[in-house]
């Protein structure tokens, strides 16, 4: 077995033999990071439905501010504005409404991009409008998920490689 | 192992010579009394006046995303703050020249030679940011008042005392700026100390003695060094010189940490995990609160955000040093090993601030470009653009990208964590450096909920 191994070995370069063995931590650390990335989401069970939301926007804040759908649902957003005009715009969607006070805009989309999505308000409303902002999340967030594991993972590579 | 721009004739020539400089910081600061101009006398509508959109949103993210982390006090060697008051104290404007002799002046209080002061800087332009951030006129007048106090210090105190202890944005550069892979540093400190002269810190014809109080030859960090050349014009010797260096080093340099460092760290790390949730988050009562200054709703927030960033966020920090040492058997004072450990906190802070600087810059910067042609919101379009439409940018890539800083920053601070307890015996032990660890993985945590989740 082991002279197998050997002469694969012999077979890379001497530049990638040398850079494996002294980053071998770094190596299997990005490896490991490729799985996390890598790793197929499991399928969504439940099927696609219509969903209709009420979003009222006033003072600065959407309510609800975090909407929760599943994946493929046909999603409608029903923007109600109390106060002054208010804009919807969905992050990743790129797609928008206006309300004016007293009328209800809709907005209809199918969420067939799995994620955490940020609305913010697209009319300028006054002081504080850039920071108007509310969450869609579409199925679960893998983002988050692979996120959390990797940063496992960067602890974890963080001590093997001071151990060296 | 590092590689000397300085070595290159024209990049020493380019460093040295004063005009280069000049037009960049007088450039700055023809722009820094425009932003105060437009705040005063533009439209109080935040993103339609140059002052918000210019200062918060387009200078924000160059410093944080581009000018901190590649250059480190980059930023400073440009920066138009303490140039009238430089001029009023050295009363040159382009050097000293022959027979220069400096003014003597008072010396900054003993009391104050640390950076408690921007500390608490920071921490009283963070519990008005939601004004600060959003108000035209206020940014204006808080701009100004920095200038007039940069002044004040200038005409009184001697060098660049206001940069050194007292401005806001300088005490979190200097803090990340030892990440940055630039450094300016002697090359033989045998060389500076058989000197007599020692011109790079008393001054002479070349150049002006070091305007941030440091003998160059023993500096081993960025932290306080603001690039601004006079060192490299004044060494007769050829000593100064300019380098790449593997990013981070002055982590793990020797020099002994202090209480108002480590405040610094945390009080950057606190204010990024607020500013994530307060200004980013879908909390509307949370806005509404840091908003209305004066109200009940605001001293609450006050008092919370002071208590997590000042009591809450260094306890646990502490807790988790005090836990590490408990395991491990050590007796070392718990400030000792607080402070040895606390450079962790920068690679962590600075990813921090990085990720919550992307999202906030990249879904307004668009803000800029009908602002390029109508400044004040008088009507103008200067360039054509005054009607170009909001689009947030690079919005479906922001999360990726956040995520992946926020978790090289937490590898990065782990394995900080772990050279800053090898390179001590007294720390070496595994268990030691876990709870510290487990703090960054915490703080991470929040991070990821509060901005990609």
């Amino acid at each position: 077995m082991t002279p197998v191994r050997d002469d694969r070995a012999a077979a890379l370069p001497t530049w990638l033999r040398r850079a494996a063995s002294t980053h071998r931590t770094h190596v299997l650390g990005a490896l490991a990071a490729l799985v996390i990335i890598a790793a197929p989401v499991p399928p969504q069970l439940r099927k696609p439905v219509e969903r209709q939301v009420s979003v009222e926007a006033a003072s600065f804040a959407f309510t609800p501010a975090v909407i929760r759908v599943n994946r493929g649902d046909r999603v409608t957003l029903d923007l109600i504005a109390t106060d002054m005009v208010h804009g919807l715009y969905l992050d990743g969607y790129g797609i928008d409404v206006t309300a004016e006070p007293g009328k209800t805009e809709t907005l209809t989309f199918v969420a067939d991009r799995a994620g955490t999505f940020r609305f913010r308000c697209s009319v300028t409303c006054g002081a504080l409008h850039p920071f108007m902002i509310g969450r869609l999340h579409v199925g679960s967030n893998t983002l988050l998920w692979r996120a959390s594991a990797l940063a496992l993972l960067a602890i974890a590579v963080g001590f093997a490689e001071s151990r060296r | 192992m590092s590689w000397q721009l300085t070595r290159s004739r024209f990049v020493t020539r380019l460093l040295r010579s004063r005009w280069p400089q000049l037009l960049a910081r007088a450039a700055a600061l023809g722009g820094f009394v425009f932003v105060i101009l437009s705040g005063l006398l533009g439209t109080p509508v935040g993103n339609r006046n140059f002052s918000i959109i210019f200062v918060w949103i387009a200078w924000w993210a160059l410093l944080m995303l581009v000018a901190v982390p590649l250059l480190g006090r980059g930023w400073c060697s440009i920066c138009p703050i303490p140039m009238p008051g430089e001029w009023l104290q050295t009363r040159a404007v382009l050097g000293p020249g022959p027979g220069w002799q400096e003014r003597p002046q008072r010396r900054w209080p003993r009391a104050l030679r640390n950076i408690w002061l921007q500390n608490g800087a920071f921490l009283l332009m963070a519990l008005f940011s939601a004004v600060i951030l959003t108000q035209p006129r206020v940014t204006a007048l808080v701009l100004a008042a920095i200038l007039l106090l940069a002044i004040g210090t200038s005409l009184v105190f001697e060098r660049r005392a206001f940069c050194r202890h007292v401005c806001p944005v300088g005490g979190f550069i200097g803090l990340y700026s030892e990440i940055s892979p630039v450094e300016l540093r002697v090359r033989s400190t045998e060389i500076c100390t058989t000197h007599t002269e020692k011109s790079c810190y008393r001054g002479s014809a070349e150049g002006y003695g070091c305007p941030w109080n440091i003998f160059p030859a023993s500096m081993t960090t960025n932290t306080y060094c603001g690039l601004c050349m006079e060192c490299l014009r004044t060494c007769p010797l050829d000593n100064v010189v300019i380098s790449v260096r593997p990013p981070g080093v002055d982590l793990f340099d020797h020099r002994r940490r202090t209480l108002d460092e480590t405040f610094k760290a945390l009080i950057m790390l606190g204010s990024a995990l607020l500013y994530s949730a307060v200004f980013l988050g879908p909390w509307g009562w949370l806005k509404s609160a840091a908003y209305s200054i004066g109200s009940a709703a605001w001293w609450g927030y006050a008092l919370a955000f002071v208590l997590a960033v000042l009591g809450l966020i260094p306890s646990l920090f502490v807790a988790a040093v005090w836990t590490g040492n408990v395991l491990s058997g050590s007796r070392h004072a718990i400030r000792h090993t607080v402070n040895h450990f606390a450079p962790g906190l920068t690679p962590l802070g600075l990813a921090a601030w990085i990720a919550f600087s992307l999202s906030f810059a990249f879904a307004n910067i668009s803000y800029l470009w009908p602002v390029l042609s109508d400044p004040m919101g008088w009507g103008w379009d200067l360039f054509g653009t005054v009607d170009v439409r909001w689009t947030p940018y690079f919005m479906p890539w922001a999360p990726v990208v956040q995520a992946g800083v926020l978790v090289v920053g937490l590898g990065w601070a782990t394995a900080a964590t772990r050279r800053l307890a090898a390179e001590d015996r007294a720390y070496r032990s595994g268990i030691r450096t876990a709870p510290i660890a487990a703090f960054h993985l915490v703080v991470t945590g929040l991070l990821l909920w509060l901005l990609v989740g």
